[in-house]
């Protein structure tokens, strides 16, 4: 047996060598969810910001052209109309969505008859494609057809139909609307988790010490879902501000622009109008944006004090 | 300060009731356990006082206020829960502090309150530190300093020691006690440990499937234990238990399985034929050549005593606490006795105490 050992071809030998080494062991198990990360994420980043710095256009291979696109766009009406878009979808929205969200999440968290159908039923504008909801949107906003319009003026709170998405006060509005009613669910439901992961104990003990309902929420509930609150907070306000498929269904940016976003009018000048230098040039300047979001939310989300030491 | 008074109360959740109809009185400054098995409704009974539970009939008073339907908030009462509650994100001090911060206090008076119930409790040094920065041990005195801080009418203390080590907990059972004698706040402690309750207690409420078994000073419990149920909570190791019935020849005697016979105390009461149940405690058993047959099946020496546990000629279990050092073998066969004036009689059927 001893000589069949020693015997053993020098290949083997290797192999056995290799898959014994956590170093090698570990760089194989990581190669295909890096393999799937440089080709999807990296590489397509990447190359748009090098379309960036590009004059390439649909059908024809670009030259490096520096900041020239970046100079374009910072004499660009519309660019900073859209920016200014962003933010105001972006900021309002997120606050709807957080208020409308925590209540909706306080209201679950009580002892409701059909507690769980209700639940399940929060869901429902999530779990919806988004593209087919911007459609009912769309037809709900329908300068002809509206169903607002249409109960209002049945009870007789107005007399003409109102321009949803013609006028671009009401467009800003009624995307904003959409977007809300979009987002909520998200927000609701993990902040409703959230809320679970508070013990009843805590109420009970602040009750005794003589908590009304409000204080109860004042120092219990609301320091003791602020990690959650700004998780949540950030990833709904990543969402938002990268948000396309709303504004290009029911505005398509209009009326004249007011409704564009920065990704809408990236798609509209790289896509429709075939400027993929311009168009990526657009999308590149969201990044100072979101990264600005994530470092806020970054430290916003650091372990507080309180939750520091002693694990149990 | 103030004495508590349950009459008669019941609780039902939806069709199911869970306590029968329970009254109790607490007297001023007095430390009463309940105690009982999980599921007793103790700890239902104690909510119940605290108002974080209702009353589905019966009333709680609290000194000479019925408080049904008072809030709990109103009740001046405070309690210390088993997982002690304690606000993660306060600190030490601000978690003592809170209740007074709810009712306004001024901030010189909420230290000063904060800092005394610290010094009682050596929290003194922690007051900075977050609930997560602190030891089991260090957690409860938090929360009996949130209860002491408040000064109430009355203390509730549910199952506070039975997430802590056994060590501790005896300790900790120490300063519960040495506090409620420097406070004399009334007290209502809930535990399923009978050793916690037999030491800490002025008096005990034995609670079984939401009735009062029996209530009574701690050694009034442990000697005349009222029934079968109080005779083998009370105790550990627990009472021998053995079931027979009485032969009245020249004197009343004990006949159990396997011919078992102990002579009953003269006057007991019992009739020729009668079905009991005996119940000795393990260390009233002596070695003595008139007794009765044991075979000893496992010798458990403590250091302080050896504990024999044993099966009578019926295969009935026997445990057995001597505090002599006798030297016992596994296997040997050794009899047994009991004083006649130290054994209970339990009615075969309904398992009241016959003795007197």
């Amino acid at each position: 047996m001893a000589s069949v050992t020693t015997a053993a071809p020098p290949q083997s030998a290797t192999r056995s060598r290799l898959t014994e080494s956590k170093g090698f062991l570990s760089a194989w198990f990581m190669l295909p969810a890096a393999v799937l990360l440089l080709v999807f994420l990296t590489y397509p980043l990447g190359l748009g910001v090098w379309l960036g710095f590009t004059d390439t256009r649909v059908g024809r291979p670009g030259i490096f052209i520096g900041l020239e696109n970046y100079e374009y766009l910072w004499d660009d009406a519309i660019f900073w109309l859209s920016v200014f878009n962003t933010l105001l979808y972006t900021v309002s929205a997120s606050i709807l969505k957080f208020v409308l969200g925590l209540w909706l999440a306080l209201l679950l968290n009580e002892n409701l008859p059909l507690k769980s159908f209700f639940r399940a039923i929060v869901l429902l504008p999530w779990v919806v494609p988004t593209v087919l909801s911007a459609i009912a949107f769309w037809w709900i906003y329908d300068s002809q057809f509206s169903i607002i319009s249409w109960a209002l003026m049945e009870l007789g709170l107005i007399d003409h139909r109102i321009n949803f998405l013609g006028d671009p006060t009401n467009a800003r509005a009624s995307v904003i609307a959409a977007n809300v009613w979009r987002g909520i669910p998200f927000v609701a439901i993990t902040l409703l988790a959230g809320l679970q992961t508070i013990p009843q104990s805590l109420y009970e003990a602040a009750t005794l010490d003589g908590a009304s309902r409000w204080q109860l929420f004042r120092y219990v509930t609301l320091p003791l879902l602020t990690p959650i609150i700004a998780i949540t907070m950030t990833f709904s306000v990543l969402f938002t501000f990268t948000d396309f498929q709303l504004i290009y269904v029911l505005t398509r940016g209009g009326p004249v622009n007011a409704t564009h976003l920065m990704a809408t009018l990236s798609f509209q000048r790289g896509i429709s109008g075939g400027q993929l230098g311009e168009g990526a040039a657009i999308a590149v300047a969201m990044i100072p944006f979101l990264l600005a979001a994530i470092l806020f939310s970054y430290f916003g989300l650091q372990r507080r004090k309180w939750q520091q030491g002693g694990g149990d | 300060m103030a004495s508590v008074g349950i009459r008669n109360v019941h609780k039902s959740f939806g069709a199911v009731e869970i306590l029968h109809g329970v009254s109790i009185d607490i007297d001023d400054g007095e430390f009463v356990t309940l105690v009982g098995p999980s599921g007793c409704g103790k700890s239902t009974l104690l909510r119940m006082i605290a108002g974080l539970e209702g009353i589905s009939r019966g009333e709680i008073a609290i000194g000479e206020r019925v408080v049904n339907t008072v809030a709990p908030k109103e009740r001046d009462i405070a309690m210390v829960f088993q997982n002690y509650a304690l606000y993660p994100h306060m600190t030490v001090a601000e978690n003592m502090a809170f209740s007074l911060m709810l009712k306004n206090a001024p901030k010189t008076e909420r230290d000063q309150r904060v800092q005394r119930a610290a010094e009682i409790l050596g929290l003194v040094p922690l007051l900075s530190r977050y609930p997560r920065q602190l030891s089991g041990g260090q957690r409860q005195r938090v929360a009996m300093g949130r209860a002491i801080v408040r000064d109430p009418q009355v203390f509730l203390f549910d199952e506070p020691l039975s997430n802590l080590d056994a060590k501790l907990r005896v300790a900790m059972r120490a300063e519960i006690k040495e506090l409620h004698q420097r406070l004399k706040t009334t007290t209502v402690y809930v535990t399923h440990d009978q050793i916690e309750a037999m030491t800490m207690a002025d008096k005990i409420v034995v609670m079984h499937d939401g009735n009062v078994e029996q209530i009574g000073r701690p050694l009034d419990l442990y000697d005349r234990p009222g029934n079968l149920f109080v005779a083998s909570f009370i105790g550990s190791p627990a009472m021998n238990l053995l079931r027979g019935e009485v032969a009245v020849q020249s004197a009343p005697t004990f006949v159990g399985a396997g011919g078992v016979a102990i002579p009953l105390p003269a006057g007991s009461g019992v009739q020729h034929g009668q079905p009991v149940v005996l119940g000795i405690r393990p260390e009233h058993l002596k070695l003595s050549d008139q007794g009765f047959p044991v075979t000893v099946v496992v010798v458990e020496p403590t250091g302080s005593e050896i504990q024999i546990i044993g099966k009578t000629e019926g295969g009935e279990e026997i445990v057995a606490n001597f505090r002599e050092r006798h030297a016992f073998e596994p296997g040997e066969t050794v009899r047994m006795s009991v004083e006649p004036n130290l054994i209970h009689l339990f009615h075969g059927e309904t398992g009241q105490r016959l003795s007197s």
